[in-house]
C-alpha cells in the first residue's frame, strides 16, 4: 500500500476521532493551545505507527498515543522550569492519586464542576473523562491508561467520591 | 455511609460494567438499603452532570483543517476527477461512474438524518466512498491479493470471494469505520453501480439492521462467527441476488 492509500485509510479510520483525541488532550494538559498542538504531534506520531495497526478500537488506539504524547509533553514542561514556583505536589510517586485528602482540599476551592474536575490530579482526572465524556468502557480505560481494570476502577471511584464530597460542600456552604 | 465494599459494584452498576446475575443481586440490596439506594442515585447523578454541564470539549477548526489537509487532501469536490491517484488500469473505467456519483453522493451526505443508527452509518460509509480516490485502499480484482491485505490490516480475516462469473466483479478493498471499530470492505461492482459488502466479527459490533434508506439498500446475513452487510443502490432483487451468490460461491 503507498503513502497516499495508506494516508486515505488513516483519514477515513483514525481521523474521526480527532473530537475524541482533542478533548482528551484540553483535560490532560487544562490548556486549549497546548491541546491542540499535542493533538497535532500526536496524529503525526499514529500515522507512523499506523502500519502496524491491526484493527480494534481505533479511538481507544488513538486516545493512547495522544495520552503518551501529552504525558510527554507534562514531563517537559516540568524539566523546563528553571525554578519552581512552589514545591512539587507531594501525590506524585507511585499512583499518584492515592492521596485524597489534598486531592479534597484542592477540588472544593473551585466553584464550578468544570474548574473541579480540572483540579483532581491527572491520573484520577482522565478516568473520569475517559468514562464519562468519551463513555468509554473500563477495559478501554485500562488498555489507554495502561493500568489493571481493578486500578481504573478504584480511581474512578477515588475521583468520583471527591466530585461527590465538592457537590456536597457546595451545598451546604 | 454504604455497606463496606460495595461502592465499586455500585459504580460499576452505574457505568455498565456489571454483569446481569451481579446487576440483580445489587438491585435488590438497594431496596432494602437506603445508603446504597443514596450512593447509587448521587453516582447517577454526578454522571448526569458531568455531561450536561461540562461535555465534550471539541477539536478547534483551524486543527481540523490542518490535518484534513495533511491526511485527506482530496476534497469531495464533484466534478473534478483526480485520475493521477488510480494507477491500475483496469480500474479508469469503474473510477469513471464512481466520479458521476459524486455530485449525489454529496447531496445524500447532507439529507442522511444525524447518521444516527450503524445502518445509515454503513449508507454514509457506502456514499462516502463513492466520492473520488475513497473508493478502494487496495485495487484489484484478485481475491487472492484482496485477502492477504486485509490479513495484514485486520485483527480477524474477512473471506474474499471472486463472483465475476456471476456477474459481480470484484474492485478491491478497503478499510472503513462502523460503531468505533475498523472493519474490512470488499466492493463489488454490479453493471453501472458498486455494492460495498462490510464483513466483521460477530461479536464485535452489536445488531446493524437491513431495509432501505433514501434509494440504498442494506441486506445482511451470518455465516461462520462473521457478520455481513451488503450496501448498494442497485435495486433491492438485485442485492439480494448479489448476496445469495455470495453465499453459494466457495
Amino acid at each position: 500500500m503507498d503513502d497516499a492509500r495508506d494516508s486515505a485509510a488513516f483519514a477515513r479510520v483514525i481521523l474521526p476521532h480527532l473530537d475524541a483525541a482533542y478533548n482528551l488532550a484540553r483535560w490532560l494538559l487544562r490548556d486549549g493551545d497546548v491541546a491542540q498542538d499535542v493533538v497535532h504531534d500526536a496524529m503525526l506520531r499514529a500515522m507512523t505507527y499506523f502500519a502496524g495497526y491491526r484493527g480494534g478500537d481505533a479511538r481507544a488506539w488513538l486516545m493512547q498515543i495522544v495520552r503518551t504524547t501529552a504525558y510527554d509533553r507534562m514531563a517537559k514542561r516540568r524539566d523546563s522550569r528553571e525554578v519552581p514556583i512552589e514545591p512539587e505536589p507531594v501525590h506524585e510517586p507511585v499512583d499518584p492519586a492515592d492521596d485524597p485528602e489534598d486531592a479534597l482540599v484542592r477540588v472544593q476551592a473551585h466553584d464550578t464542576l468544570a474548574k473541579a474536575l480540572d483540579a483532581l490530579p491527572v491520573e484520577l482526572r482522565e478516568c473520569v473523562v475517559l468514562r464519562e465524556l468519551e463513555e468509554m468502557s473500563y477495559r478501554d480505560i485500562a488498555r489507554v491508561t495502561g493500568v489493571p481494570i481493578g486500578t481504573v476502577m478504584s480511581r474512578l471511584w477515588r475521583a468520583r467520591r471527591e466530585l461527590l464530597r465538592w457537590g456536597q460542600a457546595r451545598c451546604a456552604g | 455511609m454504604t455497606c463496606e465494599g460495595r461502592e465499586l459494584l455500585i459504580q460499576a452498576e452505574v457505568d455498565g460494567e456489571l454483569d446481569v446475575a451481579s446487576a440483580a443481586e445489587l438491585a435488590a440490596h438497594i431496596e432494602t438499603c437506603p445508603e446504597c439506594a443514596a450512593l447509587h442515585a448521587q453516582l447517577v447523578a454526578l454522571s448526569r452532570r458531568l455531561r450536561e454541564e461540562i461535555g465534550r470539549a471539541e477539536a478547534p477548526a483551524a486543527l481540523r483543517e490542518t490535518l484534513t489537509a495533511r491526511f485527506a487532501p482530496i476534497a469531495p469536490a464533484p466534478i473534478a476527477m483526480p485520475a493521477r491517484r488510480l494507477a491500475p488500469r483496469r480500474f479508469v473505467p469503474v473510477l469513471g461512474f464512481a466520479g458521476g456519483f459524486a455530485l449525489a453522493a454529496a447531496v445524500m451526505l447532507a439529507i442522511l438524518p444525524g447518521d444516527t443508527g450503524l445502518e445509515n452509518e454503513l449508507i454514509a460509509d457506502h456514499v462516502r466512498a463513492l466520492q473520488p480516490g475513497h473508493l478502494m485502499d487496495v485495487a484489484s480484482s484478485d481475491q487472492h491479493t484482496v485477502k492477504p491485505w486485509f490479513n495484514g490490516k485486520l485483527d480477524y480475516a474477512p473471506p474474499v470471494k471472486d463472483l465475476a462469473a456471476a456477474g459481480f466483479p470484484l474492485l478491491g478493498g478497503r478499510l472503513d469505520a462502523v460503531g468505533n471499530r475498523t472493519v474490512g470492505v470488499m466492493v463489488y461492482r454490479s453493471d453501472k453501480h458498486l455494492i460495498d459488502l462490510f464483513v466483521w466479527p460477530a461479536a464485535a459490533i452489536g445488531d446493524v439492521p437491513t431495509g432501505s434508506h433514501d434509494g440504498f439498500h442494506v441486506v445482511g446475513w451470518s455465516e461462520d462467527g462473521m457478520v455481513f452487510r451488503a450496501v448498494s443502490d442497485v435495486e433491492a432483487g438485485k442485492l439480494a441476488d448479489f448476496a445469495r451468490q455470495w453465499r453459494s460461491a466457495s
